[in-house]
């Protein structure tokens, strides 16, 4: 059905959104976190009066204002792309997508360009409490407005509370609560708000550990990493428990998502959970080999964290291409079509839709109302027309694994850090341990490697689908010239670079030279 | 004396003040905004990412009839033939 489109088009304009994406993201996290850091150290300040906190919270404040400032507005560009290189996606998804990236915007206007400015300006003009109040704004502003970012992302992985209109081709929002409220927006929001958070958590503490290396900054280095090393801590664990939430969703939601995560080809009752393997990179779709060369797993494991229960049946990638059968929770018998089923059911669709819109120009109406009931019957399956073959539908297995592996492994790396960073600091024998301070900055770019492997996880995994089961990657696109696309990515790429290295240098530069005033 | 003026104007002077006081560091990340907004919106938005619905379709029927004929019929010319 798509043979006409230039792949390389889509891969180039998917690599393009997936480097700006990347980019934008590595500075976000850090103003999730680090907002909410200093707004509690702030509070410290304000109840004690103590003069060093306040120091310590205008350090932080440096640096997440250095973040800020060369990370803001880079999201922007995001939706540039929206309008050139996806402009059938962006006309399709209507005011699902454009209501929650409004509100964003409004939110993120009003709250940085007043909140922020009193935050930074705000010291000797204002009194402490308000400051504070300001502060404490900042962090709710910054993350309120991730909470609309990922409510759009989350309703692209699980579309919901909307109806297609065939007259417009635009997909009209039914109900607002079900968008913003759906069990994938709200496990979305909670595990990558959270994530910022460790990321912040690891950040604080590995300039801190700097500052213990060099023997300067000694209070201030201690008390950031008591302070970090709790937040961090609770916030690891809680990512953990929304990561469990989050795989629940995408066993029930985006099933060949879950099977490319765990590289099951072969689905089965009480699956076990892949604890290390090296995947067979020949492995094709239905050749009967087997998709790991070595694996250690953990018998029933996943069947459990993905359904409740160790002997749920997961299903494989070729069950999920072929079709399968399982009984449910009713204990009924239930057969998933297989993707060609599903192709046939989207093209009925499509066709339908192109049938509906000409049986309505010539004005008749009974004829359009028959193709309209044959779309609507077939619409949960329209993207699926525009494939080629069943295997389509499956993501980059090896991709999708090891990146979901190597977030989970740092993860779980995070939990351990954390504690033992506030052992020893409670002990207070941080300072001598010279290997722990130097671990600690080796885990900042570790928390960053983490962070964009959740999101390679998410947005590679759900592929070929822009829309989940709705519109594919290939039918979202615009029909640029490739070669244009490349000529954008590669500028965007210059850019970007230039940016990050402006923001380390800057960063560093005032890390050296440390916190104003005396100790 | 500014606690004599209007909610407003003190509002403005906040503002005033705060940018004539900013340290050189303040000054140098305003610059890289700035610098950075007119890339975006002057550069990349105006030669590079045009809306192309907008720029091609005067209103959102002739938007909607675009996009069913590229949804019905994917085969159909690029967006700049």
């Amino acid at each position: 059905m798509i043979e006409s489109i230039d792949l390389s088009l889509v891969n180039w304009s998917r690599a393009q959104f997936a480097l700006t994406a990347i980019y934008h993201w590595l500075f976000v996290p850090l103003t999730l976190g680090l907002s909410f850091i200093m707004a509690f150290m702030e509070t410290i300040y304000v109840k004690t009066g103590n003069p060093e906190w306040k120091r310590i919270t205008q350090f932080w404040m440096v640096i997440f204002g250095i973040n800020f400032a060369i990370g803001v507005a880079t999201g922007l560009i995001l939706e540039f792309e929206f309008g050139t290189n996806w402009s059938n996606y962006s006309w399709f998804v209507g005011d699902i997508f454009g209501a929650p990236l409004a509100i964003e915007g409004i939110v993120a206007f009003f709250l940085e360009s007043t909140f922020i400015a009193v935050m930074f300006f705000g010291w000797k003009k204002i009194s402490k409490k308000f400051h504070l109040l300001s502060t404490w704004l900042v962090a709710f502003g910054a993350n309120l407005s991730a909470f609309w970012i990922l409510v759009a992302n989350a309703w692209m992985q699980y579309p919901t509370g909307m109806k297609f209109n065939p007259d417009t081709a635009r997909n009209e929002m039914q109900n607002f609560w079900d968008v913003a409220l759906s069990p994938v927006a709200v496990n979305k929001f909670l595990h990558t708000i959270t994530s910022g958070f460790v990321l912040a958590a690891v950040v604080v503490i590995g300039i801190s550990a700097w500052y213990l290396l060099k023997r300067r900054e000694m209070l201030l280095a201690k008390r950031s990493i008591v302070f970090a090393s709790v937040f961090g801590l609770l916030s690891s664990l809680f990512v953990v428990l929304t990561g469990d939430g989050s795989a629940k969703q995408v066993a029930d939601k985006q099933p060949m998502k879950l099977a490319a995560m765990e590289g099951l080809y072969e689905g089965e009752k009480g699956a076990g959970l892949i604890a290390f393997s090296v995947l067979n990179t020949d492995k094709e779709v239905g050749d009967g080999t087997d998709g790991h060369l070595v694996k250690v797993e953990i018998p029933k494991a996943l069947s459990f964290l993905g359904f409740g229960n160790f002997n749920s049946f997961v299903p494989g990638i070729n069950d999920l291409v072929k079709g399968y059968e399982y009984t449910n929770e009713n204990g009924e018998k239930v057969t998933e079509p297989g993707a060609k089923e599903k192709i046939q059911m989207g093209r009925k669709a499509i066709n339908a839709l192109g049938d509906y819109k000409a049986a309505k120009e010539a004005g008749n109406s009974a004829e359009a109302e028959k193709h309209l009931k044959i779309l609507r019957k077939n619409f949960q399956y329209f993207g699926y027309g525009y494939l080629n073959d069943p295997e389509s539908i499956v993501p980059n297995v090896p991709f999708t694994f090891y990146s979901f592996h190597i977030m989970v492994i740092l993860g779980f790396y995070f939990v351990v850090f954390f504690s033992l960073v506030l052992y020893f600091n409670q002990r207070n024998k941080i300072a001598e341990k010279r290997w722990l301070l130097r671990l600690a900055i080796v885990t900042i770019p570790l928390v960053y490697i983490a962070s964009v492997a959740g999101w390679v996880t998410a947005e590679v995994g759900r592929q070929p689908w822009v829309i989940q089961d709705i519109m594919p990657t290939i039918a979202a696109v615009s029909r640029l010239d490739a070669s244009s696309v490349q000529i954008t990515f590669w500028l965007f790429a210059a850019i970007f670079t230039v940016l990050l290295i402006a923001e380390l240098k800057i960063m560093f530069r005032q890390i050296k030279k440390g916190p104003e005033g005396e100790e | 004396m500014q606690n004599n003026y209007n909610i407003f104007k003190r509002i403005f002077y906040f503002y005033v003040d705060g940018f004539r006081n900013m340290s050189s560091l303040g000054k140098y990340l305003w610059l890289i905004i700035l610098i950075k907004l007119f890339i975006m919106f002057f550069v990349l938005k105006l030669f590079f990412f045009p809306d192309i619905l907008n720029v091609k379709y005067d209103n959102d029927e002739e938007k909607s009839n675009h996009v069913i004929e590229r949804l019905t019929n994917p085969k159909s010319e690029k967006e700049d033939d």
